[in-house]
C-alpha cells in the first residue's frame, strides 16, 4: 500500500465477505426446500430466500468492486482519494440500504422483478450512493498525476454500470416491454460492463503479480474488452428469444452469444500467457492462484456453460429450468466472486503488513471453495437436464418432476457444505490478517 | 503485431457499431414486434392491476413467466389454458398454503377482485406470441 486512503478498501472487503456468508445461509435454505425440507416456510418463504440470495450476491460483488476501485485508483493515479470520510459514509449508507431492502423482503415489500427486487424508493438511494462513489473516483482520477488504461477501463465499467441501472427503473404495463428493458440492466451488466470491471482488476493484478510490462498487458486488455462488447451487446438477444418480440433475435442472439465465450477465452489465455511470460514471481502465491483461477473458471462457467444452452434450438427447452441455475452459479462465482477474492487476497498483505502469502488455511480455502462450487454446478446440471427431459420432452407434470430430481439437491447441499467450509477458512485467514495500519505503507513487495 | 492504439480502435469501433445496431433492432422490436405479438389493445386496467400484484408479491421468486423467474414452482405462461380460472383462483384465495405434492405456496388469501385481476393477467400473458415457447412435449411416455 502506498496511500493512506487505500485503507478504506479493507472495510469494503470485510463487508463483502460478511454479506457473502449471509448469502450462503439463504442458499442452504433454498437447497433444503428443494429437497422437501421447508420448515422455515412460514418465516422465510422461498421467494424471500431467493430474493435475498441474489440481491446479497449483487451487493457483495459491488462492494468488492468498489473496494478494489478505492485501492486501485489512488495507486494508478498517484493521488490520495479526494475524500476518505465520504467513502466511509458511502460504505455505511450502502449497507443500510441493503439491510433495509433485505428486511423488506421478509415483510413482502419489494418490486418483484427478477434481480431487481429492490423497492423503488430504495432504488433512488442506491443511485445517490453510487453517484457519491463515482464522484470520489472521478475526482481522484481528475486530480491525479496519471490516467492509465487500467484505471480508465475500470472507471468506464463502473460509470456504465451506474448508467445501465436506470432502464430498470422505468415502469411498463406490458410484461414484454418490462422484460425487454430489465435485460438492459441485468444482461448488459453481467455480460458487458462488469467484464470491463473484471478486466481492469485482472490487468492491475497481472501487472503487480507477473511483472510483465504494463503496455503489453493494457494492449490485451483493450482486445478483451473489445471482444466483450462486440459479442455481449448483441448477445442480449439470447434473452429476447421467447418474451414476445420478433424472430430476428433468434438469429442475432444466437450468433453473437455463441461468440461471448471468446472474451472469456481471451481472458484465460491472456492470464496464463502473462504468468508464463513474467520472469519474476511475486511471493503472494495465493493471489496468483485466485487470479489464474478466476481467469480459467470464468471461461468454463460464464463462457462454456453459457454457450451450452444459448442456441435458440437448445434454449427453447432449457429456458426457465435448473439448467440456468447451473450456468448462473459457476458464472457468477468464476468470473465475479473469484475476481473479488483474487483482489482481496492480493490486497490484504499490503493493507495490513502481514505476509500470509502461502498458508494451509489459504490453500484449503481456495481448493475447497472451488471444488465445492464445481460439484454444485454438476448437481444443478444433472437436475436441470433431467428436468428438461421429463418436463419439456415427455410432458410429466412440474411437481412430479421436482420429486424425481430431489436427490440431486442432496448432492447440491453436500457440495455446498464443502464450498461453505472453504469460505470459512477464507474468513479465518481474513481475521488473522488483522486491521489495516499505517505501518504497512511503503513496505509492499514489488517486482 | 497489433499496437495498443489499434487495440483501442478495435474496442471503441466494435462497441459503437454493435451498440448502434442493438439500438436499431431494439427500436424495431418495440415499434413493430410488440404491437403484433403482445396484443397491447387487451391490456385492460384489470390486466395491469394483475401485473402489479404479480410484482408486489414477488411471484417470480418461485415461478417463471415467459420462462423468467425462479425454478421452485411451475411455469405460468400457459397456466390459464392448462388449469382454468377455477383452479387458479382457488390457489390464490386459499387461507392455508396451497401445497400440491407437498411443496408449499404462500397463502396470500387474495380477495375475489384481486384473484380476478391476476387471472386476467395470466390470460393476457398466455396469448402473447412467444415464438413457440413453451415447447410441446414430443416424446411419448
Amino acid at each position: 500500500m502506498k496511500y493512506h486512503s487505500q485503507k478504506v478498501a479493507y472495510w469494503f472487503f470485510a463487508a463483502a465477505i460478511l454479506l457473502l456468508s449471509l448469502q450462503i445461509v439463504y442458499g442452504f435454505i433454498m437447497g433444503f426446500a428443494h429437497m422437501g425440507y421447508d420448515g422455515l416456510h412460514s418465516v422465510i418463504p422461498f421467494n424471500t430466500a431467493r430474493a435475498v440470495h441474489t440481491n446479497l450476491l449483487v451487493v457483495w460483488l459491488l462492494l468488492g468492486f468498489m473496494g478494489a476501485a478505492y485501492y486501485i485508483i489512488p495507486e494508478e493515479a498517484q493521488q490520495e482519494l479526494v475524500n476518505v470520510k465520504l467513502a466511509y459514509i458511502q460504505l455505511i449508507s450502502f449497507l443500510l440500504v441493503g439491510v433495509a431492502a433485505i428486511v423488506g423482503y421478509h415483510l413482502n415489500y419489494w418490486e418483484g422483478r427478477k434481480f431487481l427486487e429492490i423497492p423503488r424508493p430504495l432504488d433512488w438511494l442506491v443511485v445517490v450512493n453510487v453517484l457519491t462513489f463515482l464522484g470520489i473516483i472521478l475526482a481522484t482520477l481528475y486530480k491525479g498525476k496519471k490516467r492509465t488504461t487500467t484505471s480508465l477501463v475500470l472507471t468506464m465499467g463502473l460509470v456504465f454500470a451506474a448508467l445501465l441501472y436506470l432502464p430498470g427503473m422505468v415502469w411498463f404495463d406490458n410484461q414484454t416491454m418490462d422484460s425487454f428493458f430489465r435485460w438492459w440492466v441485468v444482461h448488459l451488466w453481467v455480460e458487458g460492463v462488469w467484464e470491463l470491471i473484471m478486466g481492469g482488476i485482472l490487468a492491475f493484478l497481472l501487472i503487480k503479480l507477473t511483472g510483465v510490462d504494463r503496455e503489453v498487458i493494457e494492449k490485451w486488455l483493450y482486445v478483451i474488452v473489445g471482444l466483450t462488447f462486440l459479442s455481449g451487446i448483441l448477445g442480449t438477444g439470447h434473452h429476447y428469444y421467447y418474451i414476445g418480440v420478433g424472430k430476428i433475435w433468434l438469429i442475432i442472439g444466437g450468433i453473437f452469444s455463441m461468440m461471448e465465450p471468446l472474451a472469456f477465452l481471451a481472458m484465460a489465455l491472456f492470464a496464463v500467457a502473462m504468468y508464463r511470460k513474467g520472469e519474476k514471481r511475486h511471493p503472494n502465491k495465493l493471489a496468483l492462484y485466485w487470479t489464474l483461477g478466476t481467469a480459467i473458471l470464468s471461461f468454463v462457467g460464464a463462457g462454456l456453460l453459457g454457450m451450452a444452452h444459448t442456441l435458440p434450438q437448445v434454449n427453447m427447452y432449457t429456458h426457465g429450468t435448473l439448467v440456468t441455475a447451473m450456468h448462473g452459479h459457476l458464472a457468477f462465482w468464476g468470473a465475479y466472486g473469484m475476481i473479488v477474492f483474487s483482489f482481496i487476497t492480493f490486497a490484504l498483505p499490503n493493507l495490513t503488513g502481514r505476509k500470509l502469502y502461502d498458508t494451509v488455511n489459504g490453500q484449503l480455502a481456495f481448493w475447497l471453495s472451488n471444488i465445492g462450487m464445481l460439484g454444485m454446478t454438476a448437481a444443478f446440471g444433472v437436475a436441470g437436464v433431467a428436468q428438461v427431459y421429463l418436463e419439456r420432452k415427455t410432458g410429466l407434470e412440474f411437481g412430479a418432476v421436482q420429486q424425481e430430481i430431489e436427490v440431486h439437491f442432496l448432492v447440491l447441499v453436500l457440495n455446498a457444505t464443502m464450498f461453505a467450509t472453504g469460505i470459512t477458512f477464507y474468513i479465518i485467514e481474513f481475521f488473522r490478517y488483522g486491521r489495516p495500519n499505517n505501518e504497512a505503507i511503503g513496505v509492499e513487495e514489488t517486482l | 503485431m497489433l499496437s495498443k492504439s489499434q487495440a483501442r480502435t478495435f474496442f471503441l469501433g466494435g462497441t459503437i457499431v454493435t451498440f448502434a445496431i442493438f439500438l436499431g433492432l431494439s427500436w424495431n422490436s418495440l415499434s413493430n414486434d410488440v404491437p403484433k405479438q403482445t396484443n397491447p389493445q387487451n391490456l385492460t386496467g384489470q390486466v395491469v392491476r394483475g401485473k402489479h400484484l404479480w410484482e408486489s408479491n414477488n411471484c417470480m421468486g418461485c415461478h417463471t413467466i415467459f420462462g423468467e423467474g425462479a425454478y421452485y414452482a411451475p411455469e405460468l405462461t400457459k397456466v390459464f389454458e392448462r388449469r382454468g380460472e377455477g383452479y387458479i383462483k382457488a390457489a390464490l384465495m386459499t387461507q392455508t398454503p396451497w401445497a400440491p405434492r407437498g411443496r408449499k405456496m404462500v397463502a396470500y388469501g387474495f380477495s375475489d377482485a384481486e384473484a380476478n385481476d391476476l387471472v386476467a393477467f395470466f390470460k393476457w400473458v398466455g396469448e402473447v406470441d412467444l415464438n413457440g415457447f413453451p415447447p410441446k412435449p414430443d416424446v411419448s411416455r
